[in-house]
């Protein structure tokens, strides 16, 4: 449940918009970052608050890749494949980052630290290759650099 | 050349900064405009659009409907989304602030209270630096109400993507903004007719915004005569791939390819020959590297090549690379991106992505070239947005001029 504080924020979201359904994306963002994934009880929660119908909040969630309805690791590497980013040694980046959290593209670590992804062109392809780490950007990756940035995060 | 979007002053973020090389003056002087002289003077700059399609700015903005009660919406697009652009980004770290000005001005030439500047979900770090910019300009009262003492007031918001490559076909923009889920609109109706909860509404991307303040200050003439004549000012060419020195360089449009790639991307690595080149991010046909010597990079120029400038996103790729590989990367994105609401696009992206894999694979067959440009006609022209077409013509125009090497390749493994 969200406390007075947190109902306050929503508030201040809606006041955005002519029609509180538009603070669905921002709002859902809020639950999203408080509780790590948005679960079934978050989207009655949200179905309340903003009038949406469930099946619908659900709609907007599963459409976008951002949005997740199952918790995923701490930390959401995510690796650009897009072509500039392959033209600057990408593929070897994600072995690379594979071999050194030790799973595959899609799985998460044991310890629920790091969920692994292949994601499209992250806009970043001048300073190519990209990693993204939680939204965070770590731009001109070479293989050498990976061990010392995942070292740094644990 | 003078930047006009990208100057290089440093701290150019702050508002303090900006004031002092002449910021804000050019909504000073808009306020005194009627919002038809400003219109006019957009429309004499010809400046067009920078999103990707070349649309004229001030004819767009005329579309607009005055003589209504409906509230009117200005949706600002930073979706950037497109594989191979990274220039809008460029504009929200470096200098935010004509952004926004370039926004005020358009607000209050199309009678707009509320902006939305939708920028995709991925940038968190650009949307702090941006919105950290609109909290300065609201605390000056350069945003809100009564802005620079005027009876105008009007409000900037940044609304978030979240990971849709869709979300920047304005329709799907807006149906993002509302809450819904965001599949493209068909058209008719046209935005400015019935756009942001059936309001009148215009789409521009940011860049054509951030172009606006010059133009009020400097004269919409001054403007129409920088770069190509048909396609004035300047371009942020984001150049990637087998390049030295990547990155965006502000420049006129109308210069030349190769002045892009040797001068200022520093050549490419390895002294290596070019064979492809995209001008305009990935969905643009590409060019060959026998095609670039004096091709400029502009609009009309570039349809000489039968290509077109898009995003300005510039990948060059070198000799060693492989075409089916780029092809079969290229079209992934696109299935992966269709949202499916259409069977030509839907179906056609998945299906032409797995003969390209087969053919990468080395299994392919020489009817399948033929399959596949057959398949790309299919979807083109016949999907409720562009998508469709984004999709299908690197697959019809990649064969189109690498056919030959494309049959080898196939043949090689038969
Ligand atoms: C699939 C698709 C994706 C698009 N993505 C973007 C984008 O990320 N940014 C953008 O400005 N325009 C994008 N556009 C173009 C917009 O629909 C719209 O034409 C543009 O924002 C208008 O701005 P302009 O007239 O200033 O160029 C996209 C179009 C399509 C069909
Ligand atoms: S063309 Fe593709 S992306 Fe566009 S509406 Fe149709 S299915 Fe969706
Ligand atoms: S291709 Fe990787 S950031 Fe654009």
């Amino acid at each position: 449940m969200i406390n007075e504080e947190e109902l306050l924020k929503i508030e201040n979201i809606k006041r955005k918009y002519p029609d509180s359904k538009a603070a669905l994306m921002p709002v859902l963002y809020f639950f999203q970052e408080k509780y790590g994934f948005i679960s079934d009880d978050s989207i009655k929660e949200i179905s309340q608050l903003l009038k949406i119908s469930e099946v619908d909040i659900k709609g907007v969630v599963s459409f976008y890749e951002m949005f997740h309805e199952k918790p995923k690791g701490k930390y959401i590497v995510q690796v650009c494949t897009n072509i500039s980013c392959m033209l600057c040694n990408s593929e070897n980046i994600l072995k690379a980052v594979e071999k050194k959290l030790g799973i595959k593209c899609g799985e998460t670590t044991k310890d629920n630290l790091f969920t692994l992804e292949e994601v499209e062109c992250l806009g970043s392809c001048g300073t190519a290759p990209v990693i993204s780490i939680n939204n965070r950007y770590y731009e001109n990756m070479t293989e050498e650099k990976i061990n010392s940035l995942f070292d740094n995060l644990k | 050349m003078e930047k006009l979007i990208l100057p290089d002053i440093k701290g150019l973020q702050s508002i303090s900064v900006y004031e002092g090389i002449g910021g804000y003056t050019a909504i000073k002087k808009a306020l005194k405009m009627t919002p038809n002289e400003i219109i006019d003077e957009v429309k004499k700059s010809n400046l067009r659009g920078r999103g990707g399609a070349c649309f004229p700015t001030g004819l767009k903005w005329s579309f607009m409907p005055q003589n209504t009660d409906k509230p009117k919406y200005l949706c600002v697009n930073g979706d950037e989304s497109e594989p191979a652009s990274f220039k809008d980004r460029q504009i929200f770290e470096f200098n935010p602030h004509q952004l926004i000005e370039g926004t005020l001005i358009a607000a209050y030439a199309l009678g707009v209270k509320t902006s939305y500047i939708y920028i995709r979900g991925e940038y968190l770090s650009w949307i702090e630096m941006l919105q950290k910019a609109i909290d300065e300009a609201y605390e000056k009262n350069y945003i809100g109400k009564n802005i620079f003492n005027s009876n105008f007031s009007t409000d900037i918001y940044i609304h978030r993507g979240a990971g849709a490559y869709i979300c920047g076909e304005e329709s799907s923009l807006m149906n993002s903004i509302e809450g819904l889920r965001p599949y493209p609109r068909n058209k008719p109706p046209f935005p400015a007719q019935n756009g942001l909860w059936g309001c009148p509404t215009t789409i521009n991307n940011v860049e054509t915004i951030t172009n606006i303040p010059v133009i009020i200050n400097k004269g919409g003439e001054w403007f129409s005569k920088i770069g190509a004549e048909k396609h004035p000012g300047t371009l942020l060419y984001g150049v990637s791939g087998n390049v030295n020195k990547p990155g965006v360089y502000e420049l006129p449009t109308g210069t030349l390819l190769t002045d892009i790639i040797y001068k200022y991307a520093g050549g490419v690595k390895g002294d290596k020959k070019i064979k492809m080149i995209i001008p305009g991010g990935t969905s643009m046909p590409p060019i060959r590297g026998d095609e670039i010597e004096n091709l400029k990079m502009d609009a009309e120029s570039l349809k000489s090549v039968g290509s077109a400038i898009g995003t300005a996103g510039i990948v060059v790729i070198d000799e060693t690379v492989d075409i089916i590989k780029i092809l079969t990367r290229i079209t992934k994105f696109y299935w992966h991106e269709s949202c499916g609401q259409c069977t030509p696009c839907r179906e056609g992206t998945g299906w032409m992505l797995k003969i390209l894999e087969r053919i990468e694979r080395g299994e392919g067959v020489s009817s399948d070239l033929d399959l596949l440009v057959e398949i790309a006609n299919n979807i083109e022209g016949n999907t409720v947005c562009a998508l469709g077409d984004a999709a299908a013509w690197p697959v019809k125009f990649t064969i189109k001029k690498f056919r030959k090497e494309i049959e080898e390749r196939i043949y090689k493994s038969c």
